[in-house]
């Protein structure tokens, strides 16, 4: 006989588990301390839970796995729920392992009981409150198959204290009893046919490529398609490093800050191809404008995607992998080689005549060049980047190329400040081979920075290069252009908190770099001491990201870098 | 449009909250919903009405597919399925009133569930515009309280089972 709690690292530990990030408590004990007995799954100790969370989802997306966290009951649980919600919103797979207080005492308000299964429930694709120890082995094995299978994302497991500490004879199930979870396994011949033929009589196609083909493993087979029939490839936020970027059919990145080839390629096609993308209101801006004379084949794995937003001419709903080779295979024998050579010819045009841009004025370090400095002394080596969100994310995403698969992890579809370092930490967990730079904000920076202390302890050292404005940036641009430069409450300042003296109290290196002369010794160093490093830049707040697509208009209302004007506000 | 969806779920606890919180979450809106035992004891089935466009019902389905615990979601197609509601009606009836109501109860084949010195409790079932049609009917006499069950639904019984797919997998 074994324990619950034993039971659940058995079980961890026969879904290939090797690291879990999390906090204990009260209700989780147990866990805890079979921990302490013996597992071979290594616990990375976090500093908060939300720390813990976005580290186990770090680790998803730089390994491709599922991350697990542990967090305690009550408010252990109730941190966990912006991860949570941001595994859900970028399809991220996590099994998040929370304790709950004994089963007698559910439904008392005792003390840190907290209802996480029915506060997650918009936010998870299952939740499962353990109420027999006998069937802890079946449910973890569901909650993997269910986070990992068709579209991917956070399941959520709650076991009551009293269950983790009953015993039961312990044996791990070869299957899964879900009969109403059955995500599509098979590929429609004939859609693919169609869409082949749609996409062989195109002129100006364009694949619109979305994060799920990380998820579903298929970056070898859209780079084939692409290749085979050389059609032009623009990755979203959560597609970057889904194709290389250097690659000459790479055309950038879609919606409200890419670059404008990128939007006109959208903007003009004839044929969309969305590859596991969902038409997200930052990709489209105002959805009736969004590539307005295309036909729309659209893969996906998810059929609620289909027609949620854009109607597809041609839906494939399917597992991306078999579709985007089976496409490809269609489309050897239909497509017409050379036809889309004027449209290549047009798009690269574009990319000459309308570079990313920005200003020179003034004493301060401007913003872009940091990513700039970033991307030259890190081309070509074993390179993951993380980002926070804001200003700083958007030029990570425009100066950043990137060439590996899964070498680009950020918060796309939540938006979540913080996001940066602890999903850094848990990429390294993934990759400890990897050098792993986390692009920051100085906001984003002061929301999760307390995991310094869990980079440098646990050995999972990462580089912090902080795009350091001295404000929350990308509102104060918000402010400036839309709001009359009314600045209300995006102050930070550049020096409080001293965060090179800052990341030297958590025993990581700190540089301070306030000049150009400066910024790439400081990098350099910063990359090759094999430490925790964090590299506050400090740059000019003024600075706004372009081009922009103001929220709610069409690609061609773009705005572009204000030519030969001050730099705004 | 109005639209009538039957859901057959696995009888797990927060079954029915997680189906409920996909409307509510997408800002669809429920206009009535009946939930009860089929005639496996794991399963259960909601009959949901919902009003929205054709292309939101589409979405309503998929979405409602992909929660776990539902083993099937169709809609009930209009003349294609059977779809009764059950009403109890406590109508005002004074002694000179009680003749007039019974006979219209008569009419529609409603039931005296309940009899009072003043009132009548009146039990009616029938397809939803039978029920809405009596109730119509009473209220100029007075309505004191009124309960209906939301609408339950099947499909014909010459119908084919939807999509041609079983009723749900069996273990
Ligand atoms: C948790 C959270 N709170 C608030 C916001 C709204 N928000 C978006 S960007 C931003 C500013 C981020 O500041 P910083 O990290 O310094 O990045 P910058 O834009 O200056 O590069 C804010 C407050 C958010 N996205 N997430
Ligand atoms: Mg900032």
């Amino acid at each position: 006989m074994t324990n619950g709690a034993d039971a659940v690292l058995r079980s961890l530990e026969a879904e290939g588990v090797d690291v879990v990030f999390g906090i204990p408590g009260g209700a989780i004990l147990p866990i805890y301390d079979a921990l302490a007995r013996g597992t071979s799954i290594h616990h990375v100790l976090a500093r908060h839970e939300q720390g813990a969370g976005h580290m186990a989802e770090g680790y998803a997306r730089a390994s491709g796995r599922i991350g697990v966290a542990f967090a305690t009951s009550g408010p252990g649980a109730t941190n966990l729920v912006t991860p949570i919600a941001d595994a859900w919103m970028d399809s991220t797979p996590l099994v998040c392992i929370t304790g709950q207080v004994r089963s007698h005492l559910i439904g008392t308000d005792a003390f840190q009981e907290c209802d996480i299964t029915g506060i997650t429930i918009p936010i998870v694709k299952h939740s499962w409150l353990v109420q027999d120890v006998a069937e802890i082995p079946a449910i973890i094995k569901a909650a993997f198959h269910v986070a990992g299978t068709g579209r991917c994302g956070p399941v959520l497991v709650d076991i009551p204290r009293d269950i983790q500490e009953a015993l039961l004879e312990f044996t791990y199930p070869d299957v899964v009893d879900l009969p109403g979870w059955r995500p599509p396994k098979r590929v429609h011949a004939r859609q693919v046919r169609e869409a082949a033929r749609q996409l062989a009589e195109a002129e100006r196609p364009v694949l619109y490529v979305g994060g799920g083909v990380l998820n579903a493993h298929a970056t070898d087979e859209l780079l084939e398609l692409a290749q085979a029939a050389r059609l032009p490839v623009v990755t979203t936020l959560m597609a970057k490093s889904a194709f290389p970027e250097t690659h000459e059919l790479h055309f950038g990145w879609p919606g409200m800050h890419g670059p404008k080839w990128s939007n006109w390629a959208m903007n003009k096609c004839d044929v969309l191809v969305a590859v596991g993308s969902r038409f997200d209101d930052r990709v489209t801006g105002k959805l009736s404008a969004f590539a307005p004379g295309a036909t729309v084949i659209h893969l996906d794995v998810d059929s609620a995607e289909i027609d949620k937003l854009r109607y597809a001419d041609v839906p494939v709903v399917g597992p991306l992998k078999p579709v985007l080779a089976e496409l490809t295979r269609e489309l050897r024998e239909v497509a017409v080689p050379g036809s889309t050579e004027p449209w290549l010819a047009q798009l690269r045009e574009w990319r000459e005549q309308f570079p990313l841009r920005y200003g020179n004025e003034g004493e301060m370090l401007k913003p872009q060049p940091v990513l700039e400095a970033l991307q030259e002394l890190t081309v070509g080596s074993d390179v993951v980047f993380t980002t926070g969100v804001g200003q700083h994310q958007m030029w990570a995403m425009q100066y950043l190329l990137c060439d590996r698969p899964r070498t680009f992890i950020t918060s796309g579809g939540l938006g979540t400040m913080g996001y940066g370092i602890p999903a850094a930490i848990g990429a390294k967990a993934a990759r400890p081979e990897a050098t792993v730079v986390c692009v920051d904000g100085d906001g984003c920076f002061q929301m999760t920075c307390q995991e310094l202390a869990t980079s440098v302890l646990e050995d999972l050292p990462i580089v912090v290069v902080l795009v350091n404005n001295g404000s929350l940036g990308m509102v104060r641009q918000w402010q400036d252009m839309f709001f009359g430069e009314r600045f209300s409450q995006i102050e930070l300042t550049h020096h409080l908190p001293d965060y090179a003296a800052l990341a030297e109290a958590y025993g990581a290196r700190g540089f301070t770099v306030e000049s150009d002369d400066e910024l790439r010794p400081a990098l350099e160093e910063a990359l090759a001491c094999g430490r925790t490093a964090v590299v506050d830049c400090r740059v000019d707040a003024r600075e706004h990201c372009f081009p922009m697509i103001p929220a709610g208009a069409s690609a061609l209302q773009l705005v572009e870098y204000p030519d030969g004007q001050a730099v705004p506000a | 449009m109005k639209h009538t969806l039957s859901i057959l779920v696995e009888n797990r606890p927060g079954a029915l909250a997680r189906v409920v919180s996909m409307f509510r979450r997408r800002s669809f809106n429920i206009d009535s919903l009946a939930v009860g035992p089929t005639e496996r004891r794991d399963v259960s089935r909601i009959t949901l009405r919902v009003d929205c466009a054709d292309h939101a019902l589409s979405q309503i389905e998929k979405q409602i597919h992909k929660l776990v615990d539902v083993l099937r979601v169709n809609e009930l197609p209009p003349g294609e399925s059977v779809e009764r509601e059950l009403a109890l009606i406590n109508v005002a009836a004074p002694p000179s009133r009680r003749a007039e109501l019974l006979a219209l109860a008569e009419a529609f084949r409603a039931r005296v569930a309940d009899l009072g010195p003043d009132a009548i409790v009146f039990e009616i079932v029938g397809a939803p515009g039978e029920v809405d049609a009596f109730e119509e009917l009473v209220r100029p006499h007075g309505v004191k309280e009124l309960v209906r069950t939301g609408r339950i639904g099947l499909a014909r019984a010459a119908a084919p089972v939807p999509d041609g797919r079983p009723q749900y997998v069996l273990r």
